[in-house]
């Protein structure tokens, strides 16, 4: 108990702060349940790309900075061979591309590097995510461009006999719900069912051992690589219609960082509740807690949202450093 | 055959214990000196002054500053523009508060402050390392960038949020014209130089680098963690809240909101992974390479007769970088600073190969 007690009191408050707007009464019932399914899905996108953090963490230990900009360049991919060609064949073009950059990955910078402590990987994927930042401009181009699934924009009033003025609901935003759960639940299969996928966990549980029963780990790390490419993919596609694909994107996706802390960085279960609790969290943030600070301290408007879920992240590490279903193992100091 | 030290004898402590025991070095030395404060100010222009050599200085000072914590104590962090921001406003709140302060004592006023917010977000490194450190400090970088945007007392309630700076004196001197800002600068790095270099080879400095190469270990020979860094984050901020002040009084003037922002947290990592982590000289090698970069993609394509846009140059920009920093971290892990090194131990054999 005593040694959870962190954990507690952290949750704990979480769950009064959530709770709080709507008994103060500061809030529609209707409001309250709209805010919370926009910060739901904010987060199913931030979970996407939590997932191919995790995923490439998992199964190599590296650190992946350049997941952002994995989710720029194949949104960019996307947007601009669909102004060309049929949505679906951009997407089968940009998987193809996704997968040969996880090869160049793997040839160019991780072979190299092998055994190399981890912040040098760390590093080194910036570097990544600064070359595939100005290389996928100069090919895409800069502007802001559009994907278009096809789907309405407009929103859907749901439950309007219930509460007063119904609830507002995005159709897009229930397409992008639905795609990621199939994609973690695929996922789930290719990693449980598959040999590819035993060989994958048997690498992230131990190199040495895969590699001495004969696993070839350069082989597994392009695997990894590449879907973790294709993870980007799906999220770069999605939210690049909900916000257009722009440059922004790739630092939005640093967002990512903190929620892999909040799961646990080996978890994929974790990059998905991470990522719905720091969706919801920072969308509450926003709209309940942003007004009152704003009034306390006379700030000059809200943007809890920019910081959040950072402050969050490092609250986690100090009371509970793996995360909520990290592996116990972590270097403490 | 001019690069050797044999017949060189070290015959009292003090002279085994000088900064630069090679005689070469010290003629070297000197004469580097002579030529950037003498020489440069006599022969330099305004533009070489304002466009290169002026950031060219603070960014060694910041990059100095990052690399006692992360090239010598071994901490990462993603997040050092915050401490420059600290700096920076901190500089402007003392100076617009108190106007007739020395601007001396604002600069190490600032730095103070932004040594304390550095220990503050300094602090969770006392239970978590590497990658985990990374996360925290990118907190702290959001976060101050929020602060300075949001709460209005640190920009004196600008609507914009901009905030220009007043002059600066001290002493009776005003500092205006960008020859004597480049001589206050070059005064103020050689001073930190010095201080950093002995900091580094002595007894807070051997504390750092064992914290590095081996925490447990460092333990067990009697280093506090928490006081070596504690203390690492506390100089590294220190120098980087100097920077940033400089930054924002000299190199800037005025500025808005987020000038200080993650972009530049990750230049100035660059600057010390491009030099040479755990080198002083690798800190100015790094600053000086980040500098001229964008100058030089900017100059060259046009003398060739084929100007870039300056889209694309910022774009090259970014795939120069990225390409670089995994070049170097696959081929010379310790930088340029490294390369200096290996010509030096050439030079000391020539004209043999062996």
């Amino acid at each position: 108990m005593r040694k959870h007690l962190g954990i507690i009191v952290l949750g704990l408050v979480l769950l009064a702060g959530l709770a709080a707007p709507l008994v103060t009464g500061a809030s529609q019932p209707g409001f309250y349940i709209e805010v919370l399914l926009g910060g739901l899905m904010a987060g199913v996108l931030y979970s996407l790309v939590a997932l191919g953090f995790a995923l490439i963490f998992k199964a190599s230990g590296v650190f992946n900075f350049a997941q952002g900009a994995m989710v720029l360049f194949a949104a960019l991919a996307v947007a601009r061979l669909a102004e060309r060609m049929p949505l679906w064949v951009a997407i089968l073009i940009s998987i193809v591309i996704m997968i040969v950059l996880a090869w160049i990955i793997e040839r160019l910078v991780l072979r190299p590097l092998v055994n190399q402590e981890g912040v040098a990987l760390l590093m080194a994927t910036l570097g990544v995510s600064y070359f595939l930042d100005g290389f996928g401009q100069t090919v895409w181009g800069s502007d802001i461009y559009k994907i278009e699934l096809g789907i309405a924009k407009e929103p859907v009033m749901i439950l309007d006999q219930v509460f007063q003025g119904g609830i507002l609901v995005n159709k897009e935003d229930f397409v992008a719900t639905i795609a990621a759960a199939a994609l973690v639940g695929s996922l789930a299969l290719f990693f449980q069912k598959t040999a590819t996928g035993r060989a994958l966990r048997a690498v992230a549980d131990d190199h040495q051992a895969a590699q001495s029963i004969g696993i070839p780990l350069n082989r597994i790390w392009v695997i990894v690589w590449s879907v973790a490419g294709i993870v980007a993919l799906v999220a770069g596609v999605l939210w690049g219609s909900k916000l257009g694909v722009q440059f922004s994107l790739s630092q939005v996706a640093l967002k990512a960082l903190p929620v892999v802390i909040l799961g646990g960085f080996t978890s994929v279960t974790g990059a998905i509740v991470g990522g719905l609790i720091i969706g919801v969290g920072e969308k509450m943030a926003e709209v309940f807690l942003g007004p009152v600070m704003v009034k306390a301290f006379d700030l000059a408007g809200g943007g809890i949202e920019n910081w959040f879920a950072y402050v969050l992240a490092l609250l986690f590490l100090l009371v509970r450093p793996q995360g909520l279903f990290g592996e116990k193992h972590i270097d403490r100091v | 055959m001019f690069y050797r030290e044999n017949g060189q004898f070290k015959t009292t402590y003090a002279a085994d214990q000088q900064m630069l025991p090679i005689l070469q070095d010290r003629v070297f030395m000197a004469a580097v000196l002579v030529i950037a404060f003498v020489a440069v100010p006599l022969l330099a222009n305004d533009y070489l002054f304002l466009s290169l050599l002026i950031p060219f200085l603070i960014l060694t000072l910041a990059a100095i500053g990052l690399n006692l914590l992360v090239g010598y104590c071994g901490q990462i962090s993603i997040g050092h523009a915050a401490f420059m921001a600290v700096g920076a406003y901190a500089a402007y709140n003392i100076a617009l508060r108190i106007p007739q302060l020395n601007f001396l004592v604002v600069l190490v006023l600032a730095g103070l402050i932004a040594a304390a917010v550095g220990m503050l977000f300094g602090i969770p490194s006392l239970r978590i390392k590497g990658l985990y450190l990374a996360v925290a400090t990118l907190a702290a970088q959001f976060f101050m960038d929020w602060v300075f945007a949001r709460v209005k007392w640190f920009t004196d309630y600008a609507g914009s949020g901009s905030v220009s700076t007043a002059a600066i004196e001290m002493f009776g001197w005003k500092v205006d014209t960008p020859t004597e800002k480049y001589v206050f600068l070059l005064a103020i790095l050689t001073v930190f130089t010095i201080v950093a270099k002995n900091l580094v080879r002595g007894h807070i400095g051997r504390a750092w680098m064992a914290m590095r190469d081996m925490d447990v270990a460092a333990e067990v020979i009697g280093i506090r963690p928490v006081y070596a860094k504690l203390s690492a984050f506390a100089v590294s901020s220190f120098y980087v809240g100097v920077a940033g002040a400089l930054w924002g009084f000299m190199h800037l003037g005025s500025w808005e909101p987020l000038a200080f922002n993650l972009t530049l947290s990750l230049n100035l990592l660059f600057m010390i992974i491009i030099g040479g982590m755990g080198s002083l000289l690798g800190s100015y090698f790094g600053a000086a390479f980040i500098v001229v970069l964008p100058i030089l993609l900017n100059q060259i394509p046009t003398l060739m007769g084929m100007p870039l846009t300056t889209a694309m140059i910022s774009h090259l920009e970014l795939m120069i970088f990225g390409a670089l920093i995994v070049f170097f971290l696959i081929v010379e892990p310790h930088g340029l600073a490294r390369l200096w090194a290996v010509g030096k131990e050439k030079l000391r054999l020539w004209p043999f190969p062996h």
